[in-house]
């Protein structure tokens, strides 16, 4: 029976490496495949796989994860409480147990009205909290009635942090209760102030568990002010912006936003367990990010 | 009319927790009816309160607890026992509930559950305030409805949606309940009551019982009894 090489990694106290792919809003998914498969394979330790991110109606993470692992990957099956009630959201971790999923990252979920389905009904049975303490319940043989399972599963539970949400405080109190719900790792939403995110990591250090520097490779200062500006805890300090702006080609072709996201990743590595990085169908650059950060 | 039922003793101690001296507030309106409040209901909940080693510095019943301006007017009156209170007690639908807190800078929570508001309303239009869930959360949250005021009602606190300004991932000039929340705790130093894990809400309490709804419309069409 396989087990979560990323909990393995934890466990070691080693450095991971995280990516991320969508599926498509269509059938053909063999794109975003063989993009994971010539650029993540074999660096990233793990592949999350977005759940209709965004609220956005797409192909299954479910089935998205189970084709990376016939690819030779370990996914990350995210999970939004948004579009599932607490029957399927049940039914969906024991199926993702049978296909050999190993790894869950337990969200909440964007609020539909975001997306392009706003008519569509948010569920919310379950919130991220809830969903981790549903996974250690059949985890237990239970589900959340109480009732007995015939096999239990087992994962690496993962969860998600803000740390430049202002105030951060509900933030950290979120975590923590997350913590106590059965969350054994996060990933945190793009940080790009390493002095920022330092003071984070100092203040949920006593929670005593892995933390992944999310990263999201910025592609203009056009982005990046965009980002400032409607992302909520997201900021990008005006140096980055200005290194952007200065050679508009290179910020183009990527070499920008790479060098950025690599010396972030450099600096980080004293500070947490590892990365999370949001290519955001810019792949091709995860070569290059582990040869400028030296990551194995 | 607003249809409401009393909270098991057990969550009524849990949610009090450490306070020892409990203020309560009753409402005469149709939580009296529902007898969830009312003179007679909060006097002999004093009574069990006491038996808990509990103290009760003062009790105060409002007409109608969902009028914010009487509400307000009345309990202006009562505060030197509400000062000498840890925590107060409401006796009325979720809708007085948060009436109490948004006038009182103390800790309230709920004595019960608001089942269903078919039929006549409260005074302060309640639709946008009280869902009628049947799991009132409003003693953990410092008296403001995260089922009603966050868009995804999360009972377990903020999401990573809040805009910079504060405002709900899903519509500007919507306050984030969540941080209203947390606010708000963080000014009656409870932010406790945060850090609880909140079991999801249970929906089957949104269809209530038919003997439960005898008071409503539906019911009076359907020539359903009164009955005890």
């Amino acid at each position: 029976m396989n087990v979560s090489q990323l909990q393995h990694k934890f466990e070691n106290r080693s450095f991971a490496v995280t990516g991320e792919t969508g599926p498509p809003k269509g059938t053909n998914v063999n794109r975003c495949l063989h993009r994971a498969e010539k650029y993540l394979k074999g660096r990233c330790n793990a592949v999350n796989v977005t759940d209709n991110q965004s609220a956005i109606m797409q192909t299954g993470s479910l089935a998205t994860c189970r084709l990376l692992m016939d690819l030779g990957m370990e996914p990350v099956f995210q999970m939004v409480c948004r579009d599932r009630n607490a029957i399927a959201l049940q039914s969906d971790i024991l199926s993702a147990y049978a296909l050999g999923i190993r790894n869950i990252l337990a969200l909440t979920g964007d609020h539909q009205a975001l997306g392009d389905h706003p008519q569509a009904s948010g569920v919310f049975d379950l919130d991220s909290v809830s969903l981790l303490k549903a996974l250690c319940s059949l985890e237990s043989g239970r589900d959340i009635s109480g009732n007995a399972l015939d096999g239990a599963p087992k994962f690496c539970r993962g969860a998600v942090v803000t740390p430049g949400a202002e105030p951060v405080e509900p933030q950290i109190i979120k975590m923590e209760k997350k913590v106590e719900a059965g969350a054994q790792f996060f990933q945190t939403q793009a940080v790009y102030d390493i002095k920022q995110f330092e003071t984070f990591m100092k203040r949920v250090e006593k929670f005593n568990v892995p933390v992944l520097a999310g990263q999201v490779i910025l592609k203009s200062a056009g982005m990046a002010r965009f980002l400032n500006a409607n992302v909520s805890g997201i900021n990008v300090p005006e140096h980055l912006i200005s290194k952007l702006q200065k050679d508009k080609e290179a910020a183009k072709s990527g070499q920008t936003g790479a060098r950025i996201c690599a010396d972030f990743v450099k600096e980080a590595k004293a500070m947490c367990q590892g990365v999370h990085l949001m290519t955001l169908g810019w792949d091709h650059l995860v070569p290059d990010i582990f040869e400028m950060a030296d990551l194995g | 009319m607003l249809v409401s039922e009393m909270k098991p003793d057990e969550e009524i101690l849990d949610m009090l927790d450490m306070a020892h001296s409990i203020y309560l507030v009753g409402c005469n309106g149709c939580a009296e009816v529902c007898k969830t409040g009312g003179a007679k209901a909060v006097a002999a909940y004093r009574k069990f309160l006491e038996t808990q080693d509990k103290q009760v510095p003062g009790i105060c019943n409002v007409d109608f607890l969902c009028n914010k301006v009487l509400t307000g007017t009345r309990l202006v009156r009562e505060i030197e026992p509400i000062d000498r209170s840890e925590a107060i007690l409401v006796f009325s639908c979720g809708v007085g509930v948060q009436v109490a807190g948004a006038v009182v800078d103390k800790p309230v929570f709920p004595a019960a559950n608001t089942i269903s508001m078919g039929g006549h309303f409260g005074l302060w239009p309640g639709a946008e305030k009280c869902a009628q869930c049947g799991n009132c959360v409003l003693g953990y949250t410092g008296g403001i409805c995260p089922v009603t005021g966050c868009a995804k009602s999360l009972v377990n606190g903020q999401c990573g949606g809040t805009t910079r300004d504060g405002d709900c991932e899903v519509e500007k000039g919507r306050p984030c309940a969540w941080l209203q929340i947390y606010e708000r705790l963080k000014t009656i130093d409870r932010l406790d009551l945060y850090r609880r894990i909140l079991a999801p809400q249970d929906k089957s309490k949104l269809m209530p019982e038919v003997k439960q709804r005898k008071t409503l419309y539906w019911a009076i069409d359907q020539d359903v009894k009164p009955k005890e």
